[in-house]
């Protein structure tokens, strides 16, 4: 069977947003890429359902960018993916052109099951998977917590408020990770070697016009330092009074 | 006839949910900023809660019913959704932006060749254009942005946009029974989880980090929050250690939240931590070590022991209520 993983390159969560001078996006001067961390159980699972199948199974990883997603492409590979597709684009797209352009190379690849993340945390919409599936007509299970594949027929479950619901479905199917459904492995030095062999096919994006526009982009309000009411259990009834009175949440 | 913005309500074994009345405010506000005619639209089959629709100002609410999509099904929503805006030709779809509606929203979005924008913290007019300002890097900045569709889907954050009563008309409610939904993908069973609340739900959320020292002191957090009617909440190092369950996680990791109320206990304010809680309304912080960045984000703080405090504070808060 032939899966494929979308995976993006997102900044490092640990980076403080600066908005560029372009008011539209984000700055990029000293921002470090990382693999979506959402990405990495997608490939997690994408591996051992291949794993479980055996035979003659391939994982594609596919990413919509600019060369520099080469290298963590690179890292998915070192992981154990066989193959990796960039499909490049200098222009930036909206989550529909995106999955409009994933869409397309999952069905000239051929596969069958697809994994995504379930949200990128840059822009954060957490939609890709399912414009996938439906520009497909594939079946769709997002913000997947556990996975089952038997012959054709899918039992996952998803995580809703208050719980997860299980969902039953059957191949051809787009599979949205959440955190929960595995322990992504590390590369291992046997893997980072052999990734260097590997290959990164290169194909242009398919072009789509964007429905979205982004007039503006800046930094939320910054909260004014709030006030420290003390440092034992006297400052408690004081800190009662002001949710009730000045805050009015209690 | 004027043009439609339909409210796609969310309904739960059985009851529309509070984000329903959210998106159907938010969509009635819209309508009669742009002179539009806002309409709902719920799935499902026996809803007992229908009738409250019409405290908020909704003139009509279709029901699509069937006895089998009482449960969620991603493929039978969907259709019955899409075909559904087809047929009253609806401009603007409004969803929450909840479980079902991050699931839903783009597959219907795709049915109906619409613009997306998900996660709305704000939707005004400008210049007859819907604008939404919606948060990117979990929070760590906004966007505003405009749809250039025919027909374009907002989806509103829950617990933003507070539903609006409004002294009008009845709303009219009518059935219309949903035939040989497709059931290609559907929910068998709900596993519910024992936490009361959760926390995307809460309108108040108590939290608790590496602080709270271990998995035996949560009582303590379970404890205010009960009291306080709200969920409970925790920093990823917790979920890492397995303290706490992974849906518990605020942040950039975890779940993105706006409640009105939130206290952090003995939680640092780790960026991808603060990215996740730090447009709630108020922000409570108790944090033995005064320097903790936590506090630069909260309105009140008590730079004390958890441990002391946390008690205290919830025999306070009982004490009010009773
Ligand atoms: C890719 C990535 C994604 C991440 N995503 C998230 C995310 O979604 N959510 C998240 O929360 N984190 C996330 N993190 C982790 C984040 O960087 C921090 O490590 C984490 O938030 C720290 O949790 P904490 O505040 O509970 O623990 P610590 O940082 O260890 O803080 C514990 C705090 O408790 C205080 N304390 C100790 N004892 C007491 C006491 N008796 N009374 C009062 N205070 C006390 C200490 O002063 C300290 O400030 C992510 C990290 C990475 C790399």
């Amino acid at each position: 069977m032939k899966i494929a993983v979308c995976i993006s390159q997102v900044p490092d969560t640990a980076t403080r947003i600066k908005i560029g001078s372009d008011h539209k996006s984000i700055d990029p001067n000293g921002v470090t890429y990382i693999i979506n961390p959402y990405d990495e159980f997608a490939i997690e699972e994408a591996l051992k359902t291949k794993e479980k199948i055996g035979g003659d199974s391939i994982v594609y990883v596919i990413s919509v960018g600019d060369d520099s997603v080469k290298e963590t492409l690179r890292k998915a590979l070192a992981m154990g993916a066989d193959e990796a597709v960039l499909l490049k684009s200098s222009s930036a797209k909206d989550s529909i052109g995106i999955a409009k352009a994933l869409a397309e190379e999952i069905k000239s690849l051929g596969c069958e099951l697809v994994f995504c993340g379930k949200q990128s945390v840059d822009y954060d919409s957490g939609i890709t998977g399912q414009l996938i599936a439906e520009m497909l007509d594939y079946n769709c299970v997002s913000v997947v917590v556990d996975f089952k594949l038997e012959g054709n027929k899918i039992t996952a479950e998803r995580e809703i408020e208050g719980g997860r619901e299980v969902v039953e479905t059957e191949l051809p199917a787009v599979i949205t990770a959440q955190k929960g459904l595995n322990e992504p492995r590390y590369a291992s030095l046997k893997g980072i070697m052999a990734a260097k062999k590997k290959i990164i096919a290169e194909k242009p994006a398919v072009d789509s016009s964007s429905f979205t526009e982004i007039l503006d982009m800046h930094l939320p309000p910054s909260k004014q330092p709030g006030r420290i009411l003390g440092t034992d259990k006297s400052a408690v009834p004081e800190l009662v009074r002001l949710l009730r009175e000045e805050a009015k949440v209690i | 006839m004027a043009d439609k913005i339909l409210a796609v309500l969310e309904q739960r074994e059985g009851s529309l949910k509070k984000v329903s009345f959210e998106a159907a405010s938010v969509a009635l506000n819209l309508a009669n900023q742009l002179g539009m005619q806002a309409e709902a639209v719920v799935v499902g089959n026996d809803i007992n809660n229908l009738n409250e629709i019409s405290k908020y100002g909704i003139s009509k609410l279709t029901h699509l019913k069937h006895e089998l999509l009482s449960n969620y099904s991603p493929s039978a929503y969907s259709d019955t959704l899409a075909s559904f805006a087809k047929e009253t030709d609806a401009q603007i779809l409004i969803f929450p932006n909840t479980a079902m509606g991050v699931d839903l929203a783009p597959r219907i979005a795709v049915k109906l060749n619409a613009g997306i924008v998900m996660d709305c913290m704000k939707l005004e007019i400008i210049d007859k254009d819907v604008i939404a300002t919606r948060p990117v890097y979990a929070g760590k900045a906004l966007i505003e942005v405009k749809l250039n569709s025919q027909t374009k889907i907002f989806t509103v954050r829950p617990n933003v946009f507070k539903p609006q009563l409004v002294n009008s008309a009845s709303t009219q409610v009518e059935v219309k029974q949903v035939e040989n939904p497709n059931l290609k993908t559907r929910v068998t069973a709900f596993k519910k989880s024992e936490g009361k609340l959760d926390v995307a739900e809460a309108d108040i959320i108590v939290s608790g980090g590496r602080g709270m020292k271990g998995p035996e002191n949560f009582h303590l957090i379970e404890e205010l929050a009960e009291v306080l009617g709200g969920a409970v909440g925790a920093s990823r190092a917790v979920v890492d250690a397995g303290w706490r369950p992974h849906r518990e996680q605020v942040g950039q990791t975890g779940k993105t939240v706006s409640p009105s109320l939130y206290i952090a206990c003995g939680i640092s304010g780790a960026i991808q931590h603060l990215a996740g809680m730090s447009s709630s309304k108020y922000i409570v912080a108790i944090n033995k070590d005064k320097d903790a960045p936590i506090f630069n984000v909260a309105d009140y703080g008590i730079a004390g022991d958890v441990f002391e405090i946390l008690p205290a504070l919830t025999e306070e808060i009982r004490k009010i209520k009773s």
